[in-house]
């Protein structure tokens, strides 16, 4: 093992430790005893908050993801589907077979589909034209659960691995470009559903949280280059692998949204609006999330 | 002269067509939406559609017209159902589950468990949970620093109630008016803040 690994095993159980320490508290501390604690200042820097952000930097050299990338790339050039044929013919938008800096130019417009996709979207439509897989049976388990890897999660986790430390250059040349980064801003900021929630609610200010959880404020530049990075991203809460799919998903269940469809135009246009927003910054590849 | 007229008229005409492709863009991003996302569990296709508020709201950017928002304000006042018995105060105790409580009125909820209030998510409340958020004020001393008498009550019912009565485009839900929290949840609450012996008076 590796003195790096070994660090980052001993960050972790550290970690696990603190949530173990903070679950406890959280059972034995009978409401009265409250007021003892009153005096602590009021936003003191959560230890989980703390330790992970350690744990992330020991592993941001060596991390579970690529595991998933190795996965990822080994199901790109196997022969599979009802076609029996390799992915290694998909065009990711810079021609066929080209997986070097396609993912930091997704999602963009591609004239074959007549439609905007994202990387996982656009996957998917080479695994249902080339080999011949059905697009409703992947849009059924789409995401990660237990140990269940739904094999989109795995090859978008490639391919976005083989735009590490590439400048993010989601492109806006064609009018379908512009008009889908339109749409994507009109759907982050529409406001329905019995909370009165849009993305905008909780991603469209600085410096805002959720409980100890930061929100990257997606209007911005900045922000939006935080919401890009880490994804794919393995979570250490339960220990799985994600993509933007999922989080965009997940984030619409929170805004007490129905659920939008796997894969659809949508989410497509909302990473665009993103990843637009965080255009020119450099992506640090798969990543590990909280 | 004839230019500047001419001009006048090019960038009223381009404004007006500004205009018009914006609201395109927001017509076709709803049913774009609507016809991507399908129901599931309790969350129903419905949630898709603006009431006037958030119709409002979205329309204007969270900034509407004041009269605008005054009338509608009233309207959503009229909306409030207060507690018959006229009480207001619950157990500060169960408030304080409530406010801990971020469960409630998603695709995965359901099925007769109560609904949480979501308060921690974006408020500090007591002084022993420091894992709080801050989308909304800080609550701490709430009922020390501005009273406690039933006025008081009346308006902390009334904003958990609805809080678009008070503030047109707040970003706090409706949790009386959506149905998320009983009359009763929202008593405990009440009393979380305002009941002198509860924690966040202390």
């Amino acid at each position: 093992m590796s003195s790096i690994k070994l660090r980052a095993v001993v960050a972790l159980s550290g970690l696990a430790l603190v949530c173990a320490a903070q679950a406890a508290q959280k059972e034995a501390a009978p409401p009265k005893k409250a007021a003892a604690h009153a005096k602590k200042p009021a936003a003191a820097k959560d230890p989980v908050a703390a330790d992970f952000e350690k744990f992330h930097e020991i592993m941001e050299e060596d991390s579970p993801a690529e595991l998933f990338e190795a996965k990822g790339a080994e199901m790109w050039k196997a022969k599979r589907g009802p076609n029996h044929v390799s992915l290694e013919k998909c065009n990711l938008g810079l021609g066929p077979g080209v997986v070097k800096g396609a993912y930091v130019q997704m999602p963009r417009y591609f004239a074959d589909a007549g439609q905007m996709m994202d990387a996982e979207r656009r996957i998917v439509y080479c695994m249902v034209t080339l080999q011949g897989f059905k697009e409703a049976d992947l849009a059924k388990k789409p995401f990660s659960k237990g140990s269940y890897l739904p094999d989109p999660v795995a090859l978008v986790t490639y391919v976005a691995g083989q735009s590490r430390n590439m400048k993010i250059a989601v492109p806006q040349k064609l009018p379908q470009e512009r008009a889908a980064y339109k749409l994507g801003e009109e759907v982050f900021n529409y406001r329905a559903g019995p909370w009165d929630f849009s993305c905008a609610s909780c991603h469209g200010e600085d410096g805002k949280r959720i409980r100890t959880q930061n929100l990257p404020n997606i209007t911005t530049k900045e922000g939006a280059n935080r919401a890009f990075q880490g994804w794919p991203g393995y979570r250490m809460t339960g220990g799985l692998m994600h993509t933007l799919q999922w989080r965009m998903n997940d984030c619409f269940r929170q805004q007490r949204f129905p659920e939008p469809g796997y894969a659809t135009e949508t989410i497509a246009d909302l990473l665009t609006y993103m990843g637009v927003n965080a255009n020119g910054y450099l992506y640090k590849g798969p990543g590990i999330k909280r | 002269m004839k230019t500047f007229q001419a001009s006048i008229l090019g960038a009223a005409a381009l404004a007006i067509a500004f205009t018009a492709q914006a609201q395109d863009y927001r017509a076709q991003a709803i049913s774009m939406m609507k016809r991507d996302f399908h129901a599931k569990g309790i969350a129903h296709m419905d949630r898709l559609n603006e009431d006037a508020v958030q119709l409002v709201c979205n329309r204007s950017h969270d900034n509407p017209p004041k009269d605008v928002a005054e009338r509608l304000q009233q309207d959503q006042l009229a909306t409030v159902q207060y507690p018959a018995d006229g009480k207001y105060l619950g157990d500060w105790q169960a408030g304080e589950k409530i406010a801990q409580n971020g469960a409630g009125m998603t695709w995965k909820d359901g099925g007769g468990k109560p609904n949480g209030g979501s308060c921690y998510n974006c408020h500090q409340i007591g002084p022993a949970t420091t894992s709080f958020g801050d989308i909304g004020n800080s609550l701490l001393h709430f009922g020390k620093t501005r009273g406690y008498g039933a006025d008081m009550q009346k308006y902390v019912y009334g904003k958990i109630y609805n809080a678009k009565a008070y503030n047109l485009c707040s970003k706090m839900p409706r949790f009386g008016h959506s149905g998320t929290l009983t009359e009763q949840q929202i008593k405990d609450l009440v009393a979380l803040l305002l009941d002198p012996n509860s924690p966040v008076n202390k």
